[in-house]
């Protein structure tokens, strides 16, 4: 009965092979950069490996070390932490919010807010301008506000001080919320069926917010899963701004990430064991923060 | 063929109406202010940045700073030549690799991820829903959180330092496959099966009746792996010989070197954000209507 259950698989698999072979060039370069990758990373990070030589098994060595002797890893995951817990849900509320106010003005003017909302994420690497704006010497354009209206009288170091460089790595970050959940937001709010605002209307849905939360919300929540998981990826992956903004490693690694630190140890020193189990940890952080997202958004509209 | 293409049309969703509550007047004008608020705290640093392109010398080092420019000049542009040949590689070069890679990958990645998002989403076959949960897991497994494992599969590939590892990694997204097989399953199985009775083959139905029908979700991909791989500068830890670099890479040494480079700096940030921008403005509909379908249903 099995053995004939196989043959039918088989048999519709030789009967499929063009969906098959139109999937191979993805297949086969999915597995190589995302796939093997990734498993790659979990089974080395039970080893030591320089990339010299073979690895070598040292079971949970390395997460044992990064919770006992590497008092960096303790300060990149509370920075990245403070990323997510922060930047997370306030960049997605943000979007959310600003797409449905948006929504509501008429199209050339909903099309120029759109451009602009999502011009910063856009433009690339436009952020390094917010190292000249919090420039430390009196020429920075804050520094030099501040100083001709007498707040202060000496230059604030800005990015070269410990105690600034989080919260300006935090504030450029979120001037980078718009990115593809707004997209998505934008797009959805517009699909949402107008005949239900109507007939949520007759319901007794008194003002806009009720109707936010017991209409457009809901007919939402496969949009809203998505955007979640992109504000995932961008606020567990930061990176990129702090490198640019605070140095890298930052003073007293001050923005130090969970990411900045596997380049230190993978690209710098080439601990590449050590820097897959921080990978490891990452991409658990990551898929276990996906399933409470999920939960959280199934109670939406409820 | 023309005749199945006529027959069916991809319905807009740009052009819905709906009847809402309307806000009073007050409500209307604090709305406008949260907006006009947000907008110029987007804005004005793009708008710095632009200025500052244009900024002589002198009036960047002025105390008080000012934020516009008084007397614009395109010395800046000229000094960014200067800082970029001390980098031993004339300019055009990284322009030249910037432009290729780009379009090499963004072209590459549009026709791998479509023509695997085709039979996901509409064929039927073992193994269909397996690999499409995959992919929306690896929605999280991007470059930026995957590049140490990846630098290691590339490495024992001989890849690094080769344009192989420029434009390669960038060709299957699974955001790419993502997108566009929740915008196909909305095509009608209809014209397919017409298209089989024609004899056409799968790979003649992907290429002349699914993709000229999904024209805003490829168009919405070039933008989205466009603006990835143009502003991308993780490629910097992938390849060592300088003629192999790409302009963000390039610019991006420019910018570490202190506020003496604010005017060159901008000069470089204005340079790379405009063709990500002016496309955006080109494609912007068919976006909207492509993002439409970006929804995971649990």
């Amino acid at each position: 009965m099995k053995k004939r259950n196989n043959q039918g698989v088989l048999q519709l698999m030789r009967k499929n092979w063009q969906s098959y072979a139109l999937m191979t060039p993805f297949l086969i370069l999915f597995s190589i950069f995302t796939i093997i990758p990734v498993l790659i990373a979990i089974v080395l990070s039970f080893t030591q490996f320089n990339i010299f030589t073979m690895p070598e098994f040292v079971g949970w060595d390395n997460y044992v070390r990064m919770i006992l002797d590497d008092d960096v890893f303790l300060i990149a995951i509370k920075n990245t932490f403070i990323f997510a817990v922060v930047t997370g849900p306030i960049s997605f509320i943000l979007c959310f919010f600003f797409a449905w106010i948006i929504n509501d003005y008429p199209k050339p003017i909903r099309s120029f807010l759109t451009v602009l909302f999502y011009a910063p994420v856009l433009s690339g690497q436009v952020y390094t301008i917010w190292k000249f704006v919090f420039s430390a010497d009196a020429y920075g354009l804050l520094n030099g506000f501040l100083m001709k209206f007498g707040f202060i009288n000496e230059p604030i170091g800005w990015f070269n001080d410990a105690d600034y460089v989080l919260p300006l790595c935090i504030f450029v970050q979120l001037w980078l919320s718009f990115g593809t959940g707004f997209l998505t937001f934008i797009a959805g709010l517009q699909g949402v069926d107008g005949g239900l605002y109507e007939a949520g209307y007759i319901d007794g849905i008194s003002n806009r917010f009720q109707e936010m939360w017991y209409i457009t919300l809901p007919c939402m929540k496969s949009q809203l899963l998505f955007a979640a998981i992109m504000q995932i990826v961008s606020s567990f992956s930061v990176s990129a701004v702090p490198e640019a903004l605070a140095g890298f490693p930052s003073v007293s690694y001050s923005a130090e990430t969970i990411v900045t630190h596997i380049k230190d140890y993978g690209n710098v020193r080439y601990e590449m064991g050590y820097a897959c189990a921080l990978a490891t940890t990452l991409f658990l952080f990551m898929v276990v923060t996906k399933s409470l997202i999920t939960k959280v958004l199934n109670r939406v509209g409820r | 063929m023309t005749k199945i293409k006529k027959l069916f049309k991809l319905s807009s969703l740009t052009s819905r109406s709906s009847k809402h509550f309307s806000r009073s007047v007050g409500g209307n004008i604090a709305i406008t202010v949260v907006v006009l608020l947000m907008a110029s705290v987007l804005a004005l640093p793009l708008l710095y940045a632009i200025v500052s392109a244009f900024k002589p010398m002198e009036e960047i080092f002025i105390f008080p700073p000012r934020f516009m420019v008084q007397n614009p000049t395109l010395d800046n542009f000229q000094d960014l030549g200067k800082y970029i040949s001390d980098l031993w590689v004339p300019f055009p070069r990284y322009l030249f690799n910037s432009v290729i890679i780009t379009t090499v990958s963004t072209v590459g990645n549009i026709l791998i991820c479509s023509a695997c998002a085709y039979p996901l989403a509409l064929h039927k076959f073992p193994g269909r829903e397996a690999i499409f949960q995959i992919v929306v897991v690896a929605l999280m497994f991007v470059g930026q959180v995957t590049f140490l494992p990846r630098y290691l599969v590339m490495a024992k590939l001989g890849m690094i330092d080769t344009w192989f590892a420029l434009i390669l990694p960038d060709m299957a997204t699974s955001l790419g496959v993502f997108l566009m097989k929740q915008f196909m399953e909305q095509l009608p199985m209809s014209i397919i099966e017409a298209a089989r009775i024609d004899g056409y083959n799968e790979l003649k139905i992907y290429w002349h009746i699914v993709m000229p029908n999904v024209k805003p979700a490829w168009l919405t991909l070039v933008i989205f792996s466009f603006q990835g791989i143009w502003n991308d500068t993780s490629v910097s830890t992938m390849v060592f010989t300088e003629s192999l670099r790409t302009l963000p890479t390039a610019l991006s040494q420019v910018s570490g070197g202190g506020i003496a480079r604010v005017g060159a700096s901008s000069a470089a940030a204005l340079i790379l954000m405009t063709p990500p921008i002016l496309l955006f403005i080109f494609a912007q509909n068919r976006v909207v209507e492509t993002m439409a379908f970006a929804a995971i249903k649990e």
